[in-house]
């Protein structure tokens, strides 16, 4: 048995995202294989070969895949996937927009979210936005798998020596064409792999006061990041959303100002490690999910906390 | 243009979930069921194309057990013409909903369909780009703009960290995110001229589709409950606590 990674990438560099699906792959077999598709990838080929407990690096480099359209990239995927056992990518929204293409040109069924490996046919996934948890089994002949990274650790991105071999397949739909990408520019660390998350919710009231997490975050080299809510009010952008419908996040510190708690925000923290809820109201259901729970005005407690840190 | 729009009946999304005390699925019974809010906005995407003149059809389908039909009457009184239920057990896997959905989307010849990016049920997140793939269509999922042009969709993704513009040539799949729009509500009149909108019922046969499935539920468990934790006073106790209990602040 040998497993494929789809790598997360933007052609400069390897994202952490794929440190954690290896950790997983290597939980079902040994043999674990990283694909890089991209355009002038070397730089993530080269990183890939050099993640601990991959044995092969197959690299597909040519500019058909610069944007890495799921129309091309799942045809190729399908082309070096046999003699694999199990393919994988991250789930995040490469991942997702990608592996299912794969599962139904091979005439298999996806497995999304996996935060668990009972055995190499056996894995949990959350479902009901994680008010329930699934142990799913596959028989199908090869098991394609998207990964929740937060379930699994990273695997070490030094000690590995895989060898790197080119792929020079070129498919390229005519039909689907990259137009444009506006990617938010910031200094903060990703959401998805940032240690300390401050978040805000509703009662932040407006855009403006997100300004006020920010002072916060900067002291504790935090992500911002927003409920589901303060997205659909047009206070911050949809890429801030943490939850069901947004990111999973599992950071060591998390902390919710103005967030209620609803039950599709908590399916998208509550597997973080320590959680502050800042919250006028002593009813939220979110200081029942809470390590620390401070009922106060936040206007009052935030700027405290940033002048207290 | 003909518009298929897929809908799914799932649990309402404000219902607090809970798993049958034997360990074997989520407990469905007396639970208010709705149409899956990311269908909401794919079925207000097509009608919104259809009152700006670009699309002439909307079609809707659902794949289930005969009490989707109430959904799809939900979807009829929003202002689609026309419905299809392909009549099966409930829990079929994606790919066997994809493989019916892909059949149904050839036979009606449609130009574009629209989809939720995923149900809240099952939270897959896969049922549009299989269809896609299936058809060999051209995709843009967790979409959050779409322009009509010269038999094109200018689609505006949202993805990890921004957003993204594809343009893809019909017919085409194109999957739905939060922002597209903000789906109306049926009116009453609307509700009632919905039962008299035609509703077609075909078999997974006449279609001559197998939806067998090679993945098998073993168990459905209730999350790991989180311990609750204390209350602080004040913002000092609360950085006290963090840097000398919890450690997570130095």
């Amino acid at each position: 048995m040998s497993i494929l990674i789809l790598a997360e990438h933007d052609n400069k560099s390897l994202k952490p995202a794929t440190l954690n699906t290896v950790t997983a792959a290597t939980q079902i077999d040994a043999d674990v294989h990283v694909l890089v598709v991209g355009f002038e990838c070397q730089a993530v080929a080269d990183a890939a070969c050099n993640i601990a407990g991959v044995s092969k690096v197959l690299m597909a480099d040519n500019a058909v895949y610069e944007h890495q359209l799921a129309e091309n990239v799942s045809k190729l995927i399908v082309d070096v996937a046999s003699g694999y056992s199990h393919i994988l990518a991250p789930a995040t929204t490469t991942g997702k927009n990608t592996l299912p293409r794969v599962a139904a040109l091979l005439n298999v069924a996806q497995l999304s979210d996996v935060i668990k490996v009972e055995s190499a046919d056996t894995f949990v996934r959350p479902i009901y936005a994680g008010n329930a948890i699934a142990t799913v089994k596959s028989t199908d002949s090869v098991k394609v798998i998207t990964v929740r990274i937060t379930g699994f650790d990273a695997a070490a991105s030094e000690g590995g020596s895989a060898e790197c071999e080119a792929v020079t397949q070129v498919i390229e739909s005519d039909r689907s064409r990259f137009v444009k990408e506006q990617l938010a520019v910031s200094d903060r660390p990703e959401l998805t792999s940032a240690s300390v998350i401050v978040s805000g919710g509703r009662g932040m009231g407006n855009g403006e006061n997100f300004a006020l997490l920010e002072g916060v975050a900067d002291k504790l080299g935090a992500a911002i990041g927003a409920s589901r809510a303060a997205v659909d009010a047009g206070f911050v952008p949809n890429d801030f959303q943490v939850g069901q419908t947004g990111k999973t996040v599992a950071p060591d510190l998390y902390i919710a100002v103005g967030i209620s708690g609803a039950i599709q925000h908590l399916a998208g923290m509550k597997g973080s490690k320590v959680i502050v809820a800042i919250n006028k109201d002593e009813e939220a259901p979110i200081f029942q999910v809470a390590d620390y729970g401070l009922v106060a005005d936040l206007f009052d407690a935030v700027p405290e906390l940033e002048s207290s840190l | 243009m003909k518009i298929l729009v897929s809908v799914k009946r799932v649990i309402d999304y404000n219902v607090k979930v809970r798993v049958k005390s034997d360990n074997t699925a989520v407990d469905l019974t007396n639970v208010k069921m709705s149409m899956n809010p990311f269908c909401e906005i794919a079925v207000e995407e097509a009608i919104r194309l259809k009152e700006k003149g670009i699309a002439t059809e909307v079609v809707v389908v659902s794949v289930g057990t005969k009490s989707c039909q109430e959904t799809l009457r939900t979807a009829l009184a929003l202002g689609a013409d026309r419905a299809i239920q392909v009549d099966t057990e409930d829990g079929l896997d994606s790919l066997g909903v994809a493989k019916l959905l892909a059949k149904v989307a050839q036979n009606e010849a449609a130009d574009l369909i629209i989809m939720g990016k995923q149900s809240i049920d099952s939270d897959n997140n896969q049922t549009g780009q299989m269809v896609a793939a299936l058809l060999d269509y051209p995709q843009a999922t967790f979409a959050s703009d779409v322009v009509i042009e010269n038999g094109e969709a200018q689609v505006t993704r949202e993805i990890d960290g921004g957003l993204q513009t594809l343009s893809i040539t019909l017919p085409a799949v194109v999957t739905t995110d939060l922002r597209l729009n903000e789906p109306r509500f049926a009116s009453l009149p609307n509700i009632m001229k919905a039962k008299r909108k035609p509703l077609e019922v075909i078999t997974p046969a006449d279609l001559g589709i197998d939806v067998g499935s090679n993945v098998s539920v073993i168990a459905v468990a209730p999350p790991a409950e989180r311990a609750g934790g204390v209350k602080v006073g004040s913002v000092a106790e609360l950085v006290d606590k963090l840097k000398n209990e919890a450690k997570v602040v130095s």
